[in-house]
């Protein structure tokens, strides 16, 4: 067990193409910490510099207190579960979660008795003596998760471990994952470009986007106070809606329509304004609204999404079975749920809103009036 | 089997990926840095590749500008006169015409049969594997294995050819007369080569999607015209890859064939260029015109592969 | 339709005669004596002289020198084939490593001086590499048959493909499990290759086992003649006899290429998978 410190770390790749741009993230000793973020966004490059298979061009890792920089992966007491799964084809599952102990000189008798109790842990017993080409894909996950376990380490990296799975056994290895982790307390970065896994995984999140942190924080926070429009429309689904939007005082001009902000507007100007499908409802006669231009609709059965436009900005709304379709349709919104953004440079503007602590249990289901 | 040691082509999938993937930077992400032991991996081949390799090819370019003393007695540099007396020399620019015209029918005939067989093979069901066993069985005959083979064929006593030659007025004399002592070994090497081609375009085949082969039955009804416009397009590749390899067996691979026929009498006998560059080093020890034979072959063999490399592997995208 | 198939398997039969027949015929002609070759023409059909032509072959001792039996040929063909097939091997094995799984600092060069051999073929530097081996003295020795076949790049060029295609994270999860590169190529590479090892050792095998023009150059000596080397002699030996010894030359083929055809035949799967195999 043990907290990882990452400072200041960059990568540059031969060539001057800049991978990872000067990140901090401090983790405490048993978190489990998600990095999350698109394709290319450095997330898997950053873990693999925990892991010692990549160089890290500036800045320091510390493992368990210890500056790990120029180690071997092997001395820098971490397990890494990969997408691929890295079985060894050629070796029996035993043989694999083995390996890494013999390598270490670990005496048999307690290889054995780890194997034993990895293979209990992960359900694994039966196949130990099979080679991995005989086992399914989540079977193949866990020798790949067991291989981990067994070596104790004081950090499990994975690298998007569950990519190569099936939408089903995604959703139940997940779990699995996270009970191991919460059984074991080890200290654990988890990769993935799939927000939900990160959202259902995380102690923390860390929301990546070329290179630089866009935003650290619990899944929640991450979901109710996105410090960016990057983080706002990659982080839920169906993705925050984002508008162009002018302020005027208190008054807020979306296309065509105006709403009065109740005093939470932060200064005037040309803001980009995002709003969660789930915030908006159907307006009351005489309300205050958004004049909603239906395009089309999705069933989802317990409710609908459906998909329009204010003006010519698209917005998605999440409405009740109950509520009545038309063309044109009026939508309002608490003012305290509108998230406003920089128009240029898309970070988070403070509003005279409610504090952070207060908005979360301002989330409540909203009230649908039929 | 092919002679030609550093020829990529006669791994038959070698030949295939050696095009364009060539590239000199390491394959993989992550890399082992130590400060001895890839040294010490790589110097037995190369210590091999400069031994045999490298310094016979340097050789082989600088004595192509001297005259050897037959006996060993020293050299004279001569400059560029070795290469001019071989372009001047009738009777090589006779074994040049017929190694050109003798490759160009070897390629031609190996090839057109190879893809025949390929094709209909392709369309059986029954006794494909059969046919697939016996068409391939010969590939890996050597060359003088063949050759002996079809010396009997066309034996003067006993050789069943030259017996239903004469049934049309023809008095076959391989060994002796040049005409077809020349059909004989294109006979040979057409028939050693078929199976290669035969593999090479039952593979293009095969590993023609079966969804594209679905479309074409759909948009095109006859058969005929559907190998025509689909099929043998998406054989291109195969065989532009295989005109380049059939190319080079017929230039250094048949030196076996050629050998073994003409039996160490090619005075009346068609060889061709490689046969020479032997017949003059080893037999008429004169090395130099041999050096400068072989520089002249390395040009030849430098451009097939550039020509390769360049049109071949460029225009033609794999799917 | 079921005229076209008819059609079909009568151009494969046809295919199949052509290539087939004159193996078949070598085969049985063998097996009858030399005079009945000569009055009776090739033969279809089983002789009675089996055993006596290819005892003869096998176990006289022929040749100028009379120190060469048909058995030592065939020997002599194992050892430069099964040699030349390990020796290949393990040097492109190695150098395949280094090139693939090193941070060289001469990459690059190594890489070109490596693939440059396959530009080249033997024949065009036959003569200096003939010379080569008299400088270094060692024609007639196996070692000459062989390392010399050495240099080429095919096996290097092809393992390296095949290292390529092997996942980069086996060589992640290896040196997480604290495996170094010594430890990697023997618990890990090796195995992983054991297929390719095999295919390759078959390919060369063959390769070498059909080798001509070298041995032909390199060995005077009749002790180290080899298979392809003794089609050569009995050619020569037979010009100007009354009778040729049809039956020992056609036992000769067949011994010759007997291994590489039951090779190719019983591995043809493997040869042709290798065909449609891409890089992955």
């Amino acid at each position: 067990m043990a907290s990882i410190d990452i400072n200041r770390v960059s990568k540059t790749y031969a060539g001057g193409n800049r991978a990872v741009h000067s990140v901090d993230i401090t983790i405490g000793d048993g978190e489990f910490i998600v990095l999350v973020g698109p394709s290319g966004c450095g997330k898997s490059t950053l873990l693999r510099m925990v892991a010692g298979l990549e160089e890290i061009t500036e800045g320091e890792v510390k493992i368990g207190g210890r500056v790990v920089n120029t180690l071997e992966p092997a001395e820098r007491d971490i397990a890494m579960v990969f997408q691929n799964y890295a079985l060894y084809p050629h070796m029996t599952v035993r043989q694999n979660l083995e390996y890494g102990l013999k390598n270490r000189n670990t005496p048999r008798a307690e290889i054995d008795a780890r194997v034993a109790e990895a293979a209990r842990m992960l359900e694994i017993s039966p196949y130990l003596d099979r080679k991995p080409r005989a086992l399914s894909g989540g079977q193949r996950q866990r020798v790949a998760m067991g291989r981990a376990i067994i070596r104790k380490p004081a950090a499990f990296l994975f690298d998007e471990p569950l990519s190569n799975l099936d939408a089903k056994l995604r959703v139940s290895m997940r779990g699995e994952i996270r009970r191991l982790q919460r059984r074991l307390g080890t200290t654990s970065i988890y990769v993935t470009h799939d927000q939900l896994e990160a959202m259902t995984l995380a102690d923390r999140l860390v929301v990546l986007n070329d290179g630089r942190i866009e935003q650290i924080g619990s899944p929640l926070e991450v979901y109710h106070e996105p410090a960016s429009t990057f983080v706002a429309s990659f982080i839920g689904a169906p993705a925050m809606s984002l508008v162009q939007a002018e302020l005027h005082g208190d008054r807020l001009a979306i296309g065509p329509s105006l709403l009065n902000l109740d005093g939470y507007a932060p200064a005037s100007g040309p803001v980009t304004v995002g709003v969660r499908a789930e915030d908006l409802r159907p307006a009351h006669a005489g309300e205050e609204a958004l004049a909603f231009r239906l395009d089309y609709v999705e069933e989802l059965g317990a409710h609908r999404l459906v998909h329009g436009h204010v003006g010519d900005q698209a917005l998605v709304v999440t409405l009740p079975l109950a509520a009545v379709l038309q063309d044109e349709m009026r939508l309002a919104v608490d003012p305290r749920r509108l998230h406003f953004f920089a128009r240029e440079s898309g970070s988070r503007l403070a509003t005279a809103g409610l504090p952070p602590v207060l908005r979360q249990q301002a989330m409540e289901p909203a009230e649908m009036p039929g | 089997m092919a002679y030609v040691a550093s020829s990529p082509r006669f791994l038959p999938w070698l030949g295939r990926r050696a095009g364009s993937k060539v590239v000199a930077e390491g394959a993989k992400r992550v890399q082992f840095s130590s400060p001895v032991l890839p040294y010490l991996c790589l110097a037995p081949q190369l210590a091999v590749i400069f031994i045999f390799f490298y310094r016979p090819s340097v050789q082989a370019v600088s004595s192509s500008f001297y005259i050897e003393d037959p006996f060993g007695f020293g050299s004279t540099f001569v400059g560029m006169s070795n290469y001019t007396d071989i372009l001047a020399s009738a009777q090589y620019r006779g074994i040049a015409l017929f190694t050109v015209v003798f490759t160009a029918l070897v390629t031609f005939f190996s090839l057109s049969i190879g893809l025949l067989l390929a094709v209909k093979a392709d369309a059986v069901i029954r006794g494909s594997s059969a046919y697939k066993t016996m068409l391939i069985s010969v590939y890996a005959i050597a060359a003088p294995v063949a050759a002996l083979i079809g010396m009997m064929f066309f034996d003067q006593h006993i050789g069943p050819f030259v017996e239903v030659a004469s049934w049309f007025g023809w008095d076959m004399r391989v060994g002796l007369s040049y005409f077809d002592t020349a059909f004989a070994m294109i006979a040979v090497a057409v028939w050693k080569q078929v199976p290669y081609n035969f593999i090479f375009f039952l593979s293009g085949l095969q590993s023609v999607p079966v969804a594209v082969r679905e479309a074409a039955a759909i948009d095109c009804g006859s058969g005929l015209r559907r190998f025509r416009t689909v099929t043998l397009p998406l054989l291109a590749p195969t065989a532009f890859f295989l005109l380049v390899i059939n190319v080079t067996y017929s230039l250094f691979d048949t030196f076996g064939i050629i050998d073994v026929m003409v039996k160490d009498k090619s005075a009346n006998n068609p060889v061709t260029l490689v046969y020479k560059v032997y017949e003059d080093g080893f037999r008429g020890n004169d090395l130099g015109s041999s050096s400068a034979q072989s520089v002249i072959l390395m040009l030849v063999v430098f451009v097939l592969t550039v020509f390769q490399f360049r049109f071949i592997e460029r225009r033609i995208h794999y799917t | 339709m079921q005229k076209n198939r008819l059609f079909d398997h009568l151009v494969l039969i046809l295919g199949s005669l052509f290539l087939m027949v004159p193996v078949v015929v070598a085969f049985m002609t063998s097996t009858h004596t030399a005079a009945d070759i000569h009055s009776n023409g090739l033969s279809l059909a089983w002789g009675d002289n089996f055993i006596e032509t290819y005892e003869k072959v096998l176990t006289r001792e022929g040749g100028f020198t009379g120190q060469v039996t048909g058995s030592r040929m065939v020997m002599n063909s194992f050892i430069l084939g099964i040699g030349f097939a390990i020796g290949k091997i393990v040097l492109s094995m190695l150098a395949a490593y280094a090139i693939v799984y090193f941070r060289l600092r001469f990459a690059t060069l190594a890489f070109w001086v490596i693939f440059t051999t396959l530009l080249l073929p033997l024949e065009v530097r036959i003569m200096p590499s003939y010379q080569v081996m008299s400088n270094l003295g060692l024609l007639n020795s196996y070692m000459g048959l062989i390392v010399p076949l050495l240099a080429s790049a095919t096996g290097t060029f092809y393992f390296r493909q095949f290292f390529k295609s092997v996942p980069d994270e086996l060589l992640e999860a290896a040196r997480i499990d604290g495996a170094g590169p010594i430890k990697f190529f023997i618990d890990v590479l090796v195995p992983l290759s054991r297929t390719m090892i095999a295919a390759i050792f078959i390919i060369m095998f063959v390769y070498g086992w059909n080798q001509y023009l070298w041995p032909m150059l390199m060995t005077t000596d009749e002790r180290f003649f080899t298979l392809m080397r003794g089609i050569k002699q009995i050619l020569q030996v037979w010009i100007g006899s009354q009778i040729p010894d049809y039956n020992e030359a056609f036992a000769l083929a067949v011994l010759a290429m007997l291994p590489p055809v039951l090779i190719v035949v019983v591995f043809q799967s493997w040869f042709i998978k290798g065909l449609t195999e891409n890089d992955k």
